[in-house]
């Protein structure tokens, strides 16, 4: 498939699951099985996106407090559950990824 | 007529400022996605399509990637489906409060509805949820339009930079990031503690899977894991209600 295809068709299935729901459900109820296995998409999708990026940082398993990656998510993943900020999320996470690198090279 | 206690300009300008936070967070993320698409070997004009096309931060970084190592188109697509599959639980608990909307507002707002556009529009759509009286589509629209500038020239920006973002920032690490801010708040009971913890698990298992298809069973894997776990709640909180029923009469 050209990359041109590839990408409208990224772009066509990311719209039609933004505005399918907003169409169908405005008309009618969803159904109840549907609607609890939404509600744990969000947290089992950015999970997943978030976890190899933490502790797969070259490549390979580091399970290690060396691994500022690692440091890192673990410090802005406190601070998200005190603050339920995003910015001070990311900004306490770089801080501590930029600090520790400088540190350990 | 509007019941509602502010015009539309107030509610689009109170989305703005709302969003203000969370846009600002997205412009490294934005920066570095142009420079990853381009060293993936997209073209600066399909990397730039890819923003106003796609318009979903993880599913370009994430595809960009795929690109980059020369993924089959079909399964950049199904990837793309996963990942972006929350956006239909946004969708769909806004539902109820976009039906009287013209459609041409329906179409529009939900090309705007990302992650970071959601989390503050819901917010205010809990606020009030009396559906014609009052103009807070509008709020959407701000946060929306807000976040879509800013992705756009960041973007773009990282796209014309190039190389010039030295790779000590480590600049990509900020979607995870926004994401760790994103999906701590969620974690507020057993099912959803277990849905990320089952999604964790299987996401290091199936790391070495080609073309992140590890990915897509971690995110199965959780969403099981989930309705499960709250099935078995919902069962045994059912069943104690019936044993204490009988030890009362």
């Amino acid at each position: 498939m050209p990359l041109f295809l590839t990408i409208l068709f990224m772009g066509v299935v990311t719209y039609s699951i933004r505005l399918g729901p907003i169409l169908f459900f405005s008309q009618r109820e969803m159904p109840d099985w549907l609607r609890r296995m939404l509600r744990y998409v969000p947290t089992a999708v950015l999970t997943a996106i978030i976890v190899p990026e933490m502790l797969f940082p070259g490549g390979e398993l580091a399970l290690s407090w060396m691994n500022m990656r690692l440091a890192a998510g673990a410090a802005a993943a406190f601070v998200a559950w005190r603050t339920h900020n995003v910015l001070w999320t990311i900004a306490v996470g770089m801080a501590v990824l930029w600090v520790g690198s400088w540190l350990v090279g | 007529m509007s019941f509602s206690p502010f015009t539309a300009r107030q509610e689009f300008v109170a989305g703005l400022k709302a969003e203000m936070p969370i846009a600002l967070g997205v412009i490294p993320f934005g920066l570095i996605f142009g420079v990853l698409a381009l060293a993936a070997g997209v073209p600066p004009l399909l990397a730039l399509a890819m923003s106003s096309l796609v318009f979903a931060g993880s599913a370009q970084f994430i595809g960009a990637q795929l690109i980059g190592a020369g993924t089959p188109g079909l399964v950049i697509v199904l990837t793309t489906f996963v990942v972006n599959l929350r956006h239909a639980l946004y969708s769909s608990s806004l539902a109820p409060q976009m039906k009287h909307l013209p459609r041409r507002w329906q179409f529009l707002l939900a090309y705007l509805l990302t992650d970071e556009a959601y989390a503050m529009t819901i917010i205010r759509y809990q606020q009030d949820k009396r559906d014609e009286a009052n103009q807070k589509h509008y709020y959407f629209l701000g946060t929306g339009v807000l976040l879509w500038t800013v992705w756009q020239v960041s973007t773009a920006v990282g796209i014309f930079l190039g190389t010039q973002v030295p790779p000590g920032w480590q600049l990509d690490f900020t979607l995870a990031l926004t994401f760790i801010g994103l999906v701590v708040p969620t974690l507020k009971d057993k099912p959803h503690v277990a849905s990320a913890a089952a999604a964790a698990m299987v996401a290091v298992l199936t790391f070495s899977w080609p073309y992140k298809l590890g990915l897509v069973a971690a995110a199965l894997s959780g969403i099981f894991v989930g309705v499960i776990l709250e099935q078995g709640q919902r069962f045994q909180a059912g069943l104690s209600a019936a044993l204490l029923q009988e030890e009362v009469e």
